[in-house]
């Protein structure tokens, strides 16, 4: 016990964390400096440095603003459609019964498969990946948000109701606060699909989003930049998660 | 609209269940044959129905569906080893947990199909870079759900088997990978489910050959008979997949 406290010490898990990305990116660094033909992987340092050479490419930091534009109105009108769709799933039976099957079975199937349909119905701007994204985002939104409706106990709402509480005021006081926890994992799985969405429509065919530029970048055999841009999308990512994650766990702290 | 009990009628659900898709393919056939939508945006329905029987008949997917179910395979083969042995050498100590978890777990916020052009470029265009992102994309499910099965057994169901003195082996055996498994299984069928989506994703996005392709070769040479007969193909392998991975796990999950 003693040696694994005295390790405790010495090595905190966040120290610890930090030592496994430095040992990580140096490997990566030796690696591409003397192993890897320049062609295909560039060093973690030369990416970082050329940052911002990456992102003087012209048409760059446009096609990352597009990118951006198609993942903010792919997720308001996910949660939209989402939130919507749930609450009337999660409050009527009837519609429960009869459409939930039904959305469950078009979630689970694999919506890669229609990706050309879309492109060949919104054209190959950035509409197609909007509708991709919203086909992709909506889907965990409505599930969660349904049964985080489902789930409040039927004598609260039939208490408020008793006591003279309309539709509105039921759906402020009782259903919103018991849904905020679910409605955020409601929403970060959305997120997570959206992205999924939009960027498998990006990289499948693009004309000035970031599809366009890594496309671009892998044929032009220029790592560093394609790193740099991924590197710096996948970044973009991880942050977002984290912001969803903690929002998720600060609504839904009333409870305990 | 109160969520009360109100009883169902069971009868209305199954004829709501049946007539919303009958009133669809009714509205997709007049779509197609009364209002003049094009063709190439929408085939007739009974012609796509054709181009499935052909695709069934003559055997024509054999060639796509190999190359993936492969893909599939070997990738699926990669991510479940990796991910197992990985997560049990994580899950041994509480320090590895929580240095490794919250990494692995950010990595698996990042949709790992963006590095797709990487892989191609690494890889090249035919199946060893479906295999390779396949693998890299449910590793993580894997890993995660091995690690948090491992790490969270029941401490004095260990230090019992330990005082009866059971082995490293036995303890194993007996103690840990009973309790895991439900959660390793749950892991390992979003595992497989992730790896057949990023591999037919990638098949379309950017391949020479196997079912993703196919679809997108269709769609290119404007066949949307054959394009809509190829989706539904894949849709019901995919299904069928899925139904297959979920009933191991059920049959797994029993003790």
């Amino acid at each position: 016990m003693t040696a694994l406290s005295l390790r405790r010490v010495a090595a905190s898990p966040a120290l610890g964390r930090l030592i496994v990305i430095a040992a990580l990116l140096a490997i990566w660094e030796v690696a591409a400096r003397w192993l890897v033909d320049p062609m295909f992987l560039a060093p973690p340092s030369q990416v970082v440095w050329r940052l911002g050479a990456t992102f003087g490419t012209r048409g760059v930091p446009g096609a990352i603003g597009i990118t951006l534009l198609e993942l903010v109105v792919a997720f308001a009108l996910s949660a939209a459609i989402g939130i919507a769709a749930g609450l009337v799933l999660g409050l009527h039976a009837f519609s429960r019964k009869s459409f939930m099957p039904m959305v469950l079975l078009v979630y689970g199937m694999p919506q890669i498969t229609i990706l050309p349909l879309f492109i060949l119905y919104f054209g190959i701007g950035p509409a197609s990946k909007i509708a991709f994204g919203v086909t992709h985002g909506t889907f965990p939104i409505v599930v969660t948000v349904a049964a985080g409706v489902q789930n409040i106990r039927p004598i609260l709402i039939a208490c408020a109701h008793s006591m003279g509480a309309d539709f509105w005021q039921r759906l402020r006081y009782v259903i919103f606060p018991h849904v905020v926890p679910t409605l955020f994992t409601g929403m970060r799985l959305g997120m997570t699909g959206v992205l999924l969405g939009v960027l498998l429509a990006e990289l499948y065919v693009s004309t000035a989003g970031i599809g366009y530029f890594t496309t671009l970048f892998t044929q032009n055999f220029d790592p560093t930049k394609l790193l740099g841009l991924v590197g710096t999308l996948a970044a973009i990512a991880i942050v977002l998660n984290a912001l969803m994650r903690r929002l998720e766990r600060h609504f839904g702290r009333w409870r305990d | 609209m109160s969520g009360g009990a109100k009883p169902v009628s069971r009868a209305a659900v199954i004829a709501v269940q049946i007539a919303v898709p009958v009133v669809l393919v009714a509205l997709w056939y007049l779509a197609t044959t009364r209002w003049g939508v094009s063709r190439i945006l929408l085939p007739n329905p009974v012609a796509a129905l054709q181009a499935l029987i052909h695709v069934l008949a003559t055997g024509a997917f054999l060639g796509d569906l190999r190359v993936t179910l492969f893909e599939l395979a070997v990738a699926f083969a990669i991510s479940a080893t990796s991910g197992g042995i990985g997560g049990y050498f994580i899950s041994r100590s509480t320090w590895r947990i929580r240095v490794f978890e919250p990494l692995l777990s950010a990595i698996y916020s990042v949709p790992l199909i963006l590095f797709l052009p990487l892989y191609v470029l690494w890889f090249g265009l035919g199946p060893a870079s479906k295999i390779a992102l396949g693998a890299s994309i449910s590793f993580f499910p894997v890993v995660l759900n091995t690690v948090a099965g491992f790490g969270h057994v029941d401490r004095t169901l260990v230090t019992a088997a330990r005082a009866m003195g059971a082995s490293d082996v036995q303890l194993f055996r007996f103690v840990l990978l009973p309790a895991a498994f439900p959660v390793i299984l749950a892991g390992m069928r979003l595992g497989f489910t992730v790896a057949l989506l990023s591999i037919i994703g990638s098949e379309a996005l950017a391949s020479l050959a196997g079912l993703g392709h196919h679809i997108v070769e269709l769609s290119e040479n404007m066949e949307m008979p054959g394009m809509f007969a190829y989706i539904a193909f894949v849709v019901a392998i995919a299904a069928i997949l899925n139904l297959v991975v979920s009933t191991l796990e059920a049959r797994g999950r029993r003790p």
